[in-house]
């Protein structure tokens, strides 16, 4: 989705006009949960890579993970962008889907709308967001019900 | 022996130079440079894999030879309990043991009594409050060295105990030197290893400065003799003590089935138990009490220096142990070692962060973007013939500057092919040569 005033992440620069230094881009099905994680496994081993502290790839692996299944889950699909910049590492969800029509309570542990079939599978628990936001350095969410969601998770180097 | 010692090493005249080896190494740590195979040192955690890959008998683990006990006056065996799974028809350990005495040790000592030590010990561990869960095994020298190099995050969820040949070595001659009266220095205690792994633990231990053992004798030396020894008939003393569950911990699940608790994990194979460590690491398993991962498939019993099938060893052992009615080292027996030996590690066990691409995060973003582009432009088809096991890791070896761009068949494909056009485009310019000259 690109709601008004939405940010486009597909420049060489970052919202803040830092340079990006590395950019992935993936796309993510919804409702594969054949290929679910996939994505989070392959950022954690880049910011290994990179030798970003212990903790901080934890949190960042965590908080990917979480959101790729945001999308696997919730929406109707979209891309999951992680970037780097000289001071921070990014992951970015744009999503087309349902959105979120009260974030404020989206925020709080142990709300979910989840459908069955997602909480047959033992998703569902209402941690998704909370655990995201709890890893992050920062979030930023904005979402257009019937439209779409983007998420914007920021952790600090 | 220098920093990096390993007991997988290449024997260069029976490399080919194939890709067999490179493509399942768990931590990228085989090239093939100049038609031969090449280990790099600091990535080998020595489970053994490339063994078992190559078609060629190239990849060997270095082991000791049975001259070794030479050396010492006073000789101990430790057989792994993978041992008693290797041999046809057995009714219990008795004779297998006594066979390694006609060997030319002067006393055995079941590994696997060390483990009934160390289930005691773990389980005290479990009972600790506030330890960081899963508590993650140590048995497998393999796995702990995987988790150096590709899971530093979990190192503090390692059990901080010291391995059951450890424990069994210290007991064996702690034992045999107040018997006998003999001092330590001239008794010598060896593991009969199924895996090179242990043996590089013994030269270079992880948690510890020196090991206890002496040397490592690799099953397939032994199994042999012991075996021709097995089919002659006679009454044999009774030299089995491990228990039962002890001499489990040569199958995967012997050691959590030992501790007695409900709500642990194993897993073997390390292709299988390297995504289960990706879940502990994502914080996804802190519900789980223990967690053990072995290298090899089926547990010990599949390691590379065996010479039965590895389920087929598993039955054995299952059989074996079955029948076995040894009671588990009092508590008096446990107090005696946690007093005597050393029992716990005595050093952190370290990240050996080779996978970075560099120690500065500043250059380490860039060489990340440098291979990247380069990545971009390989074919993606992962082919090897480059000698790295893949295109992005041949990208990672550029960036390192261990390789270059042209050691990819299809580059130096189009490369040629763009130099040949050039070629003929040039002969186009150059002028045939002086009018008349044919006719000369």
């Amino acid at each position: 989705m690109n709601p008004e005033g939405s940010k486009s992440f597909d420049n060489k620069t970052d919202t803040a006009g830092k340079d990006v230094l590395v950019r992935h881009v993936y796309s993510i099905e919804a409702e594969n949960f054949s290929s679910a994680g996939e994505v989070s496994r392959r950022t954690k081993n880049l910011l290994k890579q990179l030798g970003v502290d212990g903790e901080l790839v934890r949190k960042a692996a965590i908080a990917c993970y979480e959101a790729e299944m945001n999308l696997v889950i919730h929406s109707w699909g979209g891309r999951l962008i992680f970037q780097v910049t000289p001071d921070k590492i990014q992951i970015i969800t744009e999503d087309t889907g349902p959105g979120i029509p009260n974030i404020e309570l989206a925020m709080k542990e142990g709300y979910s709308t989840a459908s069955e079939q997602a909480r047959e599978m033992g998703f569902g628990a209402g941690m998704g967001l909370p655990n995201i936001k709890r890893c992050a350095s920062y979030i930023n969410i904005q979402s257009k019900v019937g439209q779409g969601t983007t998420l914007e998770i920021t952790f600090q180097i | 022996m220098g920093e990096y010692y390993h007991s997988v090493t290449l024997n260069k005249s029976k490399c080919m130079g194939c890709t067999n080896c490179i493509k399942g190494c768990p931590t990228e740590a085989i090239r093939v440079r100049d038609g031969k195979a090449r280990i790099i040192d600091e990535r080998c955690i020595d489970c053994g894999e490339c063994i078992r890959a190559c078609p060629y008998h190239a990849k060997i683990a270095v082991t000791d030879p049975l001259s070794i006990l030479d050396r010492y006056q006073y000789k101990i065996a430790l057989p792994a309990p993978t041992l008693f799974g290797q041999f046809k028809k057995l009714k219990n350990c008795d004779k297998v043991l006594a066979a390694l005495k006609r060997l030319g040790f002067d006393y055995v000592f079941e590994v696997a009594k060390g483990a009934d030590v160390v289930t005691q010990l773990i389980k005290e561990k479990l009972a600790v409050p506030d330890i960081k869960k899963p508590l993650i095994s140590s048995a497998c020298p393999a796995i702990v060295r995987l988790i150096q190099v590709r899971f530093p995050n979990l190192l503090d969820h390692l059990i901080r105990i010291e391995s059951p040949m450890e424990i069994a070595a210290q007991m064996a001659k702690d034992e045999a030197s107040r018997r006998l009266n003999i001092p330590l220095q001239e008794i010598g205690a060896f593991f009969i290893t199924p895996c090179a792994a242990k043996m590089t633990s013994i030269r270079n231990p992880i948690g510890n400065e020196v090991s206890h053992v002496d040397g490592a004798i690799s099953i397939l030396d032994v199994y042999g003799p012991i075996a021709s020894y097995l089919k002659i008939p006679d009454n044999t003393e009774k030299l089995q003590q491990a228990t039962g569950a002890g001499l489990s911990w040569a199958v995967t699940g012997g050691e959590g089935q030992s501790l007695g608790i409900d709500n642990y994990l194993s897993v073997d194979g390390i292709r299988n138990v390297i995504p289960v460590l990706e879940e502990i690491e994502n914080n996804k398993m802190t519900d789980l009490d223990f967690f053990e991962g072995l290298s090899c498939a089926g547990g010990c019993v599949g390691g590379p220096l065996t010479f039965e099938n590895g389920y087929v060893a598993k039955n054995r052992i299952r059989l074996l142990a079955k029948g076995i009615r040894n009671k588990p080292p009092a508590d008096s027996d446990i107090e005696y070692i946690k007093e005597h030996i050393q029992w716990q590690l005595q050093k952190n066990i370290i990240e050996k962060p080779v996978m970075k691409l560099d120690h500065d995060i500043v250059a380490a973003i860039q060489k990340m973007e440098t291979m990247e582009r380069i990545n971009k432009n390989l074919p993606g088809l992962d082919c090897g013939s480059c000698g790295s096991p893949s295109c992005r890791t041949l990208a990672e070896d550029i960036v390192r500057g261990n390789a270059s761009e042209m050691d990819c068949v299809f580059k130096l494909r189009e490369k040629v092919k763009a130099l040949a056009e050039e070629m003929i485009e040039l002969s186009d310019k150059i002028p045939s040569g002086r009018e008349g000259d044919k006719h000369t």
